[in-house]
């Protein structure tokens, strides 16, 4: 069982027998009131969402789903494969399935794929993943001073904010679930 | 953080300087006033008994979810005129708009009622945007938001009225008032010109004073500037009998929830008969940061939200 205050991005919690992910999450308390969870929800079948909100008092079940590791091979035509590389078995999800994963879907990546009594649902990617910048702006000494950051575009056709001093060729770390830049990956 | 995380905080340079400025200028506004600045200890005993805010243990005690029973004894005691800039901390707090570790301006007058406390914070705030270089106007989500005094008043019942789908009374027996008020109300408040949302009903006030003519209603007010909870004021309670009883009736409520129970705070309960009539208020101060740089979330305004540490 969760708690309210369990909830954040991501989670994934089981209303009326369905699989729900939370897709947007925030903590609101007016004045000296009482904690209100406010969260956008998605239906991880039908795709549905709605906006509700919860208190501290709130209770929910767990979403009973599996994952399985499983590596991406190709896509066609809107859809990607992934292969489970123990039983060869293939599954296929479509372009919402994926989501902003597939501006982190590096070739071979190794990711887990949700299972809700067997049908694919979605993936979940490794927290962190190192990339090659493919397109910067050179770094114009000193800049790093004044605090601004520059837009680079990564192997995946990504677009992030990085810090200035980042030069094309190099190889960065990404946080997937945020998107955003974690460190300068060396060698 | 990582090796070359030290980006992270060379980003935050103009936020951090336009906070540092804006904490000389409070400064400055008080001083002027002959207000004394007061620091009290962030570990306590016994902080003030809340219904919805958990203290965070310490050896024991517990750290300041606010400094306001230290800063009332002082007023007891005999100083009309304090302020405090310090660190607050309250459990399990954090979103967009809250940090489990933040930083509270409060201050506290003798021998008024909260009303002067919001004429104080009409000059405060004006004071410092023009200290800070703003022309006594703030933009936020492409509104602008005019200063001048004297800024919108709206009781509790109007704000229902005028901008929910019930009135604060039905609101408050569904036990939704927190609900109706952040998700339909708050986001309307203050957004041409400060608001004061004040009158609240006697239940959601419980250090506060109650009106003379209504037992219903607090002396309690909110001030809110584009949607935004900048701080929260009261005519003091000084009945230190009734005081007790709030205390154990939030304790009580509070086991019921399956909270934490709350020791009392005796030499607060102690000090409280002598204690003149008078108003104290709490002003979030990384909020007025936010309204001022412009940032959407709290962690903007910071050197160091939790996750960098």
């Amino acid at each position: 069982m969760y708690t309210a205050s369990d909830l954040r991005k991501g989670l994934r919690i089981k209303i009326d027998n369905d699989p729900y992910i939370v897709t947007e999450f925030n903590f609101v308390k007016p004045g000296k009131g009482q904690a209100l969870y406010r969260c956008k929800l998605k239906n991880m079948i039908n795709g549905n969402q709605f906006e509700r909100t919860f208190r501290s008092v709130d209770v929910f079940e767990m979403a009973d789903l599996q994952e399985k590791k499983m590596q991406y091979l190709y896509k066609e035509e809107g859809k990607y494969c992934f292969m489970d590389n123990q039983s060869y078995e293939q599954v296929f999800l479509g372009e919402d399935q994926v989501g902003e994963a597939k501006n982190f879907l590096l070739d071979n990546i190794e990711v887990e794929i949700l299972l809700f009594e067997d049908r694919p649902l979605g993936i979940s990617l490794p927290n962190f993943i190192d990339v090659v910048v493919t397109k910067a702006d050179p770094w114009a000494k000193g800049d790093s001073v004044s605090g601004n950051t520059k837009p680079v575009t990564v192997q995946t056709g990504y677009q992030l904010q990085v810090p200035p001093f980042i030069e094309e060729g190099e190889k960065i770390r990404i946080d997937t679930r945020s998107g955003e830049y974690l460190t300068r990956v060396k060698g | 953080m990582n090796s070359d995380d030290s980006w992270k905080l060379a980003v935050r340079a103009e936020v951090l300087r336009l906070r540092a400025r804006m904490i000389r200028a409070i400064r400055r506004f008080f001083a002027r006033r002959n207000f004394l600045e007061v620091e009290t200890p962030v570990r306590i005993p016994a902080p003030a008994p809340e219904s919805h805010i958990d203290a965070v243990a310490a050896e024991g005690w517990y750290l300041q979810t606010s400094p306001e029973l230290c800063m009332k004894r002082l007023l007891a005691a005999g100083y009309p005129k304090i302020f405090q800039i310090c660190k607050c901390f309250r459990a399990g707090e954090r979103g967009d708009r809250h940090l489990p570790e933040f930083t509270m301006l409060e201050w506290y007058r003798g021998r008024t009622d909260y009303r002067t406390l919001m004429d104080d914070c009409e000059s405060l705030i004006s004071y410092v945007a023009a200290e800070l270089g703003f022309d006594g106007v703030l933009s936020r989500q492409d509104r602008k938001i005019r200063l001048e005094p004297p800024w919108e008043r709206i009781t509790v019942r109007e704000a229902f009225h005028r901008y929910a789908t019930m009135t604060a009374a039905d609101a408050l027996r569904m036990d939704r008032f927190d609900e109706i008020l952040s998700c339909e109300i708050e986001p309307r408040l203050g957004t041409g010109k400060p608001v004061f949302l004040y009158e609240y009903p006697v239940e959601l006030g419980a250090l506060a004073r109650v009106k003379a003519d209504d037992p219903g209603i607090a002396e309690r007010f909110e001030l809110y500037i584009a949607g935004l909870e900048l701080a929260n004021a009261f005519s003091e309670l000084t009945d230190a009998k009734e005081q007790r009883r709030r205390f154990e009736q939030v304790s009580r409520e509070r086991g019921f929830k399956g909270r934490s129970p709350c020791p009392m705070p005796e030499p607060f309960l102690s000090a409280l008969p002598q204690m003149p009539p008078s108003a104290g208020i709490a002003l979030g101060l990384d909020r007025l940061v936010m309204l001022f740089a412009e940032k959407s979330r709290i962690e903007e305004v910071v050197a160091f939200p939790p996750d960098f540490l």
